[in-house]
């Protein structure tokens, strides 16, 4: 594949690039810039952090499971780029030196370009932003003194102007050495009509949308992934539409704008969308990625479940439509036909009575071990309406079906609730692995449910609203 | 003076810009080879064949090396010669390296590692403490014990007891930069080797063994870690060996450094123990008689896991005067990850283990366990009786009362306990709760011999100083802290002085940078080598004015003699034209420690270093989700070399002990396997669940002990500030029920929950 980029502020063009070359592999083994560091591979530590920029504005991504097709007509930052080029250090940098936010220094060049990233955007909630990044020396302490000193101070000159001149040269398609009879093998759409006809014709291909799981394919399991679409350059494809009675949100909607979107609506699930990943992964990460992947313990289904969502797929040109609930079948197997691929799922407007409550191990930038979504419809004091969907308790997304049949027509009550409870266990055979018991996670489970009930009648039930 | 000024550390720019070189980062040339491990999937076995024809096809491949190649040594333990680089005929754990593939880069290295046909015969792992006591697997013969007065006796007649178990879980050093190293062959069969290591005489000495050379064919330089944390103490001989044999039969520089899962699956972590215990004690919570059975899980190789032992036992009293004590360790071998060196090696382990019973009593007799503790807290100094510990070493450097006593008025503890037991009377859901844990921290290498230093100190004749010593940078500081201490001496700014790379070459047979030692031993011996360079510019100045040296001064950059002032570079330049040497070693060895570690009776530390910490936290307990809310420290670093840095080690530290006790949790499967070995299943604090308010202040009283400039090490003892994190979890649990809740480690929102159920039960 050929791209075009902008690295730090110089134009970039390469030809015949390995479509699954990361930008972390090729800035530290190609261009030799070894500010960027390695800590994990996997997108989980946020050592390679970089800034990306493109006409929607500045993005810290992680760049160890960044494809370098990702960043075509785009413009990169590392942490080579922040200092001016006369040598003045970026405010971020000058308040680590001098808050003492660095000690062994591995994870600082991470760190100053997230910071500076929320710097430039003016992003001053300084936990959220630096989620994804960790530091095992210093405490983070000093990290977030030094992001508050920098707040006030200007952004520098050289980093206000981080468009590609003139666009991309290219659109990132193939040369095609057979003069174009053969498909080419990797591919970057900007329609999704396009990708629909080749996607058809190529069944067999994997479409890479965020590559925040796609990518530990290729750098942890050495995976091949044959021919490949990258999804990143549909502009259509990506986006939330108001839709009268629904929201349609497109595939390519990054959680980072699924949060931004449903915060007015239903604050819970954006405040659990904000522990999805990290800043960096919900940049990248999309919702038709999540649900296409379909993996039992991921955040985004249970919430859309839900709210009665429903998913749209395609194929070449037919579509159709199912309950979001329905798509997944069981572990690792979803409805979805070969060449089909997942353009939208619309949501139904409607007031606010959803609760998401996501259990892990560590509060930011951890995996589930349950996802408990519980959105319960009253008049006057009858429960009308239930549905009730959980991660991280069976092999796929799913629905409470019997706790929800016991809660449905009963009196929002105590009472109803602690029977309602005991139906999760018919409800779901969780496993034990290393995140959590089965028994731990049904007890849970049951817990979240009740919690529901708790925060209704004014409880307190948030340990983050606590302050000492 | 430079010394107590609150520098930035010394490649803070080079951090911030991204300009800092790693092992990873140094350019090396085009034809250098990288070199990935092919590990064992199965725990314990015999190893009946491998068929590596796939890995030599593979791509990029240069070949492939399994143990009947190695030229010389087979070995790669720091201590018992018991671990293999590569497999022979046994298997002892999942992880276990069994063939390294020689490849032109470190992706194909690590792609074509995956591709071995491995025939392993299994036989039954021994993994558990429970698994290892039934085979009698363990190293040494029998268990340690270590005693003072008569436990037993002691126990019968005492007012009252209570039994109990706490099982303590192991940490992984999540250091960031993972473990890397590099070898560049020399002439004549020479090699030079960069190495992330906090010991690089032991990569020296274990390199020379494996190519079949007395050590002074090899050269190691260690300009910096990304994080070390006790994890690349030993840790990284293998890598090292393995670049250097491979460089050796290749001809070609080779670098090897593990992928982020490879660290975690290959190397050791910190020692996972269980501590039995039955206490007797009186009304008031005093402690009467206390008996100790520690349970240290030490996997497959021996390692450090003697002195990681031992050390734990050292600290069974923590601050705790204790009379009648018994402590009996078993040191157990199973087929595991070799546990290692951890930050506080051993102590953190002991001091949770008796804080565990101050808790314990406390809950029984319906008290603040604050009273507990201050009830059998050690006397302060002076005091008119000679207190002892366990091991029969005087204490008397106390301070802990005093120190508790600032921090309980500057924490506001009192008031906060009140309101916080009036809040959890309040909240049906929500529990807080609040904790004061002490530290008190044994300073000195346990193994004696350890408590050496070396350094090479250059003055230039422009009067700049090329400064080097046998301590490594990890990213604690020490560098800097050094530099202050050197430039201290000439009376110039720090700036006079170059921080240079750690390099075999220059300062031999080093200690690692280990036990906290690295400022008190390589600063006494940079304080030696720049006096007797110091001292003879003096000599020279004084004969060349007709004065005595002792009226020459060094302040400020400039060089008093008489009432003439020169610039310490004049004063350089004179000393040279006049023939005076301006390069100097410096040596130092720690005075005043004997200790018998089979008797367990002696004064194996030079001096303790003391803390506390006050934390507050609340639990959910619909879930048993918990977050701290905050931390109150008050640390002992002596007269600070570098406060900034100091506070830096104590947040840090703390952060990091917290961590080990709630959200670390390491898990294996039945066969052995490990399950969490990467960011994205072993969780290490991220930067919310730092302490919403954290306030850290230094006793900064200079210590009583002739260390340099009065200081004191702070690199090991504050991580047990962290323990007052766990101890705030149980403290909330008592608001829960009325049954003691036995909160076990490490507190994940699943034990606390399990914890809360156990109070209500």
């Amino acid at each position: 594949m050929d791209i075009t980029f902008l690295l730090n502020g110089e134009v970039v063009s390469l030809t015949g690039i390995s479509p699954t070359t990361t930008l972390l592999d090729w800035l530290r083994e190609t261009k030799h810039l070894t500010g960027t560091k390695e800590g994990c591979n996997e997108g989980d530590c946020g050592a390679c952090s970089v800034m990306i920029s493109d006409d929607t504005g500045h993005r810290a991504l992680n760049g160890c499971i960044l494809f370098l097709p990702q960043i075509n007509g785009k413009s990169v930052t590392t942490v080579e780029g922040l200092s001016a080029p006369d040598g003045t250090l970026h405010p971020v940098q000058q308040n680590l030196i001098d808050h003492h936010g660095s000690q062994c220094g591995f994870c600082t060049p991470g760190f100053a370009v997230t910071m500076a990233t929320a710097h430039l955007n003016g992003a001053t909630d300084h936990d959220t932003q630096l989620a994804g990044n960790l530091c095992r020396c210093t405490g983070y302490a000093p990290i977030i003194r030094a992001a508050q000193a920098a707040e006030n101070e200007p952004v520098p000159h050289h980093l206000k102007n981080l468009r590609i001149p003139n666009g991309p040269k290219s659109s990132g398609g193939p040369a095609q050495p057979d003069g174009g009879r053969q498909p080419p093998q990797h591919i970057q759409p900007t329609t999704t009509d396009d990708l629909a006809r080749w996607y058809a014709a190529n069944p067999d291909a994997t479409l890479i949308a965020g590559a925040t799981d796609v990518g530990l394919w290729v750098t942890k399991q050495f995976r091949s992934l044959g021919p490949t679409a990258f999804l990143n350059r549909i502009d259509d494809l990506r986006g939330i539409t108001d839709a009268g009675d629904h929201w349609r949100i497109g595939a390519m909607t990054t959680i980072t704008e699924l949060e931004a979107h449903f915060a007015p609506h239903h604050p819970s699930l954006a405040t659990m969308l904000r522990r999805y990943g990290s800043t960096q992964v919900r940049n990248a990460a999309t919702i038709g990625g999540n649900i296409a992947n379909g993996s039992p313990i991921g955040d985004g289904s249970p919430g859309l479940i839900a709210m009665g969502a429903t998913l749209h797929l395609r194929h070449g040109d037919r579509r159709r439509s199912l309950p979001l609930e329905d798509f997944f079948i069981a572990y690792g197997k979803q409805d979805r036909a070969p060449g089909e691929f997942v353009e939208a799922v619309t949501v139904p407007k409607q007031p606010d009575t959803l609760r998401c409550y996501k259990l892990s191990k560590r509060f930011d930038q951890d995996i589930s071990a349950v996802c408990g979504c519980i959105n319960l419809t009253r008049e006057g004091r009858t429960i009308t309406d239930a549905r009730i969907a959980f991660g991280g308790m069976a092999g796929t997304p799913k629905r409470a079906a019997k706790t929800e049949a016991a809660l449905l027509n009963q009196p929002f009550t105590e009472a109803s609730f602690a029977t309602a409870m005991t139906l999760i266990a018919k409800d779901f055979q969780p496993l034990s692995d290393m995140r959590a018991s089965a028994s731990y996670r049904l007890q849970t489970a049951q817990n979240m449910l009740m919690r529901y009930f708790l925060e209704a009648q004014g409880i307190s039930t948030d340990i983050q609203a606590v302050t000492a | 003076m430079s010394v107590a000024t609150p520098l930035p550390h010394d490649a803070a720019k080079l951090h911030v810009t991204g300009a800092a070189r790693y092992v990873d980062d140094i350019p090396v040339p085009a034809n250098a080879l990288h070199i990935a491990f092919g590990l064992s999937k199965v725990a314990a076995g015999k190893l009946v064949s491998m068929d590596l024809s796939t890995v030599r096809d593979a791509a990029g491949v240069a070949a492939v090396l399994t143990a009947g190649d190695l030229p010389f040594s087979n070995d790669v333990s720091p201590s018992n010669h018991d671990e293999p680089l590569l497999a022979t005929d046994a298997v002892h754990y999942a992880g276990q390296p069994l063939f390294m593939v020689i490849a032109t880069s470190h992706l194909a290295a690590r792609h074509a590692a995956r591709l071995g046909q491995i025939d392993i015969e299994k036989t039954d792992p021994i993994l558990t403490i429970e698994q290892a006591l039934a085979a009698n697997s363990r190293f040494e013969d029998g268990p340690r014990i270590y005693q003072k007065g008569d436990a037993a006796t002691a126990l019968d007649q005492a007012a009252q007891t209570l039994t109990g178990t706490i099982n303590i879980g192991g940490q992984e050093h999540f250091y960031l930069e993972g473990q890397a190293a590099l070898a560049l062959p020399q002439d004549n069969g020479d090699m030079v080797v960069h190495s992330s290591t906090q010991h690089p005489t032991e990569i020296q000495h274990k390199v020379a063994e494996a190519l079949g050379v007395p050590m002074h064919a090899v050269r190691v330089e260690t300009r910096r870690m990304g994080g070390g944390f006790g994890g690349k103490e030993s840790q990284g001989n293998a890598l090292a060996i393995a670049c250097a044999v491979a460089a050796s039969k290749t001809g070609r520089p080779c670098k090897m450094r593990y992928d982020r899962d490879d660290d975690m699956i290959i190397t050791g972590k910190r020692h996972d123990f269980r501590i039995d215990y039955t206490v007797g004690f009186d009304a008031s919570g005093k402690i009467t008689a206390l008996d100790f059975t520690h349970f240290t899980r030490c996997g497959w190789g021996m390692d450090l896991s003697l002195p990681v032992a031992d050390r734990a036992m050292l600290h069974a009293d923590n601050a705790y005067h204790l009379d009648n004590i018994r402590i009996t360790s078993h040191r157990l071998r199973t087929n595991t990850q070799s546990a290692t060196a951890f930050r506080g090696f051993g102590g953190p382990q002991g001091i949770v283990g008796i804080e565990r019973v101050m808790d314990h009593i406390a809950h029984h007799l319906g008290a603040d366990p604050l009273a507990v503790r201050r009830a059998n807290y050690y006397a302060d100094a002076p005091s008119d009786q000679v207190q002892t510990t366990p091991y029969h070493q005087p204490v008397t450097d106390g301070i802990i009362n005093a120190l508790t006593d600032r921090l309980v008025a500057t924490s506001d503890y009192a008031a906060r306990r009140i309101a916080i037991d009036a809040w959890n009377a309040s909240q049906p859901v929500l529990k807080r709760g609040i904790a004061l844990t002490p530290v008190k921290f044994g300073i000195s290498f346990t193994l004696t011999h350890l408590n050496q230093a070396g350094a090479l100190v250059h003055v230039y004749n422009d009067g700049s100083i090329h400064l080097n010593h046998g301590g490594t940078e990890m990213g604690q500081g020490l560098f800097q802290k050094i530099a202050q201490v050197a430039a201290s001496r000439f009376g110039v700014e720090v700036s006079a002085v170059k921080i240079t790379a750690t390099d075999t070459g220059k300062v031999p047979n080093t200690s690692a940078t280990a036990a906290s030692s690295g400022t008190d031993l390589n600063g006494m011996a940079v304080q030696a080598a720049c006096d007797t360079i110091r001292d003879r510019i003096a000599v020279h100045l004084a004969e060349l004015h007709q004065t005595t040296p002792d009226a020459v001064e060094f302040v400020d950059g400039m060089v008093r003699v008489g009432d003439g002032e020169i610039t310490f570079a004049q004063a350089a330049a004179s000393a040279y034209e006049h023939r005076v040497s301006l390069s100097s070693t410096g040596f130092y060895k720690t005075p005043d420690i004997k200790w018998d570690r089979i008797t367990g009776q002696g004064s194996p530390f030079f001096y303790f270093a003391y803390g506390a910490a006050v934390t507050e936290v609340v639990i959910d307990t619909l879930t048993g989700e918990n977050r701290i809310l905050r931390a109150d420290i008050l640390h002992d670093a002596g007269a600070s070399l570098n406060p900034a840095l100091d506070i830096g080690q104590i947040e840090g530290g703390y952060v990091q002990g917290a961590g080990w006790l709630t959200t670390e949790e390491l898990v294996w499967d039945d066969q052995g396997t490990l399950k969490t070995h990467a960011p994205s299943t072993y969780k290490i604090p991220a930067i919310s669940d730092r302490p919403d308010i954290f306030n850290v202040a230094l006793w900064d009283q200079p210590n009583p002990a002739q260390t340099v400039y009065r200081s004191k090490a702070v690199g090991e003892p504050p991580l047990m500030l962290g323990i007052s994190a766990f101890m705030a979890l149980s403290d909330a649990t008592r608001a829960c029920g009325p049954n003691y809740a036995d909160l076990q480690t490490p507190a994940t929102a699943e034990a606390v929950l399990a914890a809360t159920l156990k109070a209500r039960a």
